[in-house]
């Protein structure tokens, strides 16, 4: 095998640990991880939290499952952008974004981690209006705090915007966090618990607008302020805009893949013959879930692990199993951690502490009466026991034994 | 193999205790301790995925 080529599309978390996988399982051919950053590869999640309060420098971003690409004999690639796919022939597009010369890669393996960019409010131009995905947004976006404005104005309530509303107000900033749903995080929690979150950052002095959307920023060249669908206006210094992520996936379009939300693959991540698909931009078949697309730190790492195992078993002929992690998420507002193992259902029921202690484990469970995830706030070691129940297929009365008060 | 975690850095997410709860254990006070701090070679991989796995790259492992 050390005659072969495999090519990392995307150098973040799922590209970078899917190259270094693929180094642990003695692959000794060539590894080109080519990303369209300037940034050796780096974690996200401090973005929101430590990074943007100052908290964290720069160098402790940096992934270390990349930290000595040399040492790992891994070709890392920055300033460079995948621009075409031909998953027939195996060759690549390859273009420089310093001089926009492209070059054609062919690849015996293909591992696409092209993760998945910030959505936009379309139509907006105006200064100090910000998405939050990258280091440069959020070096921008820490800038603008540090220079004291008078508002910030985070528009959407989903994690990332509220992990901004908490950084922001703990900055000591007045904060207006506007929510177009009655309650957030719906789709990924329940109503209650999506309020709770609400009375945290309300707890904390945060003025929580809900079921009100936005109809246009006002500014001439910088934005002065955020107009609702009920004609208020709020005046705003800055806008963070946190209203969901879009998988990279245009660079592949005539590819022969097929792109639905993600990159779709089969039930052990293959998209194509010798083409695996990790990560955020990953669109996959689990077995328990049908086809899901994860935006989780944890899976990205899992996926990018396995993935690289998958691709060198269509090689080697070893046996492959499907990709069946229980999900797995945290967030961290104040001095809150919320954490939420599996998936929700419609049903909940509280087995350790309460809503108003912001302190509790809530198990959700499906209309069969079977637990499908727990959502735990402060309570880090039943996140995770909820996982490895979840995992095994626990009955209720065992969770409720095992994780109640 | 060593195993030390930087406890400046490790928010107590529990995420090494799924990987490997031999070794890692975060108790009911939100603390995490670790079990055995030279494990055997049987938990070797275990322990490596826990480190990968770790959000804040908090733990360290010395061959
Ligand atoms: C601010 C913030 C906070 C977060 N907090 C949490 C958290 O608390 N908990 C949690 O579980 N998750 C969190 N996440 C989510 C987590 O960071 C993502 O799930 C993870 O980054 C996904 O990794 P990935 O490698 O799949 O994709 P990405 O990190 O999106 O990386 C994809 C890379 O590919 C590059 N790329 C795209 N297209 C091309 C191309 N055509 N050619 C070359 N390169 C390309 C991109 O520029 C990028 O560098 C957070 C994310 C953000 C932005
Ligand atoms: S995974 Fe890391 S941060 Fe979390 S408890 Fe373990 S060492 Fe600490």
């Amino acid at each position: 095998m050390s005659d072969r080529r495999i090519v990392v599309a995307g150098a973040s978390l799922a590209g970078a640990q899917a190259a270094q996988t693929l180094r642990r399982q003695g692959f000794e051919g060539v590894i080109e991880l080519i990303g369209d950053e300037a940034h050796a590869p780096y974690n996200r999640p401090p973005l929101s939290k430590k990074y943007l309060a100052g908290e964290a420098d720069y160098d402790s971003l940096r992934l270390r499952s990349m930290a000595d690409p040399a040492e790992l004999n891994v070709d890392l690639q920055l300033g460079r952008r995948v621009s075409g796919l031909d998953v027939g022939n195996q060759t690549l597009q390859v273009t420089s974004l310093a001089d926009a010369a492209t070059v054609e890669v062919s690849y015996d393996g293909l591992i696409i981690a092209t993760g998945a960019r910030a959505r936009r409010l379309p139509g907006v131009d105006l200064d100090g209006v910000f998405e939050l995905r990258t280091v440069d947004d959020a070096d921008r976006l820490r800038a603008e705090f540090e220079a004291g404005p008078a508002r910030v104005v985070v528009i959407g309530a989903g994690f990332i915007g509220a992990e901004v509303a908490a950084t922001a107000r703990e900055a000591g900033l007045a904060v207006t966090l506007v929510e177009a749903e009655e309650a957030p995080l719906q789709r990924v929690l329940d109503r209650d618990a999506g309020m709770a979150i609400v009375d945290l950052h309300r707890g904390h002095g945060v003025d929580v607008r809900l079921g009100v959307g936005v109809q246009r920023l006002v500014g001439e060249q910088r934005i002065s302020g955020v107009e609702l669908a009920d004609g208020t206006v709020i005046d705003a210094d800055v806008v963070v805009v946190g209203i969901g992520v879009i998988p990279n996936t245009e660079w592949a379009d005539d590819s022969g893949l097929a792109i639905d939300n993600g990159v779709v693959c089969d039930a052990t991540c293959l998209a194509a013959p010798n083409a695996v698909a990790v990560g955020d931009v990953a669109r996959w078949d689990h077995p328990r879930y049908g086809l899901i697309r994860s935006e989780q730190w944890d899976n990205a790492v899992e996926q990018g692990s396995f993935g690289a195992k998958r691709l060198l078993a269509a090689w080697t002929g070893d046996p492959v199993e499907p990709f069946a992690p229980i999900p797995s998420f945290w967030s961290d507002q104040y001095d809150r951690k919320i954490q939420l193992s599996g998936v929700p259902s419609d049903n909940v029921e509280i087995v350790q502490g309460s809503l108003a202690e912001q302190r509790f484990v809530q198990l959700y469970i499906d209309g069969q009466g079977r637990p499908t995830g727990a959502l735990t706030w402060n309570r880090p070691r039943q996140s995770m026991q909820a996982r490895m129940l979840l995992d095994n297929d626990a009955e209720l009365d065992e969770m409720r034994e095992a994780l109640g008060g | 193999m060593k195993v030390t975690v930087d406890f400046d850095l490790c928010e107590s997410n529990a995420i090494c205790m799924a990987a490997a709860p031999e070794v890692f254990e975060v108790r009911d006070d939100d603390f995490l301790y670790v079990l055995n701090e030279n494990p055997g070679a049987e938990l070797h991989d275990k322990v490596r995925e826990a480190a990968e796995r770790c959000p804040k790259q908090a733990i360290t492992l010395e061959d």
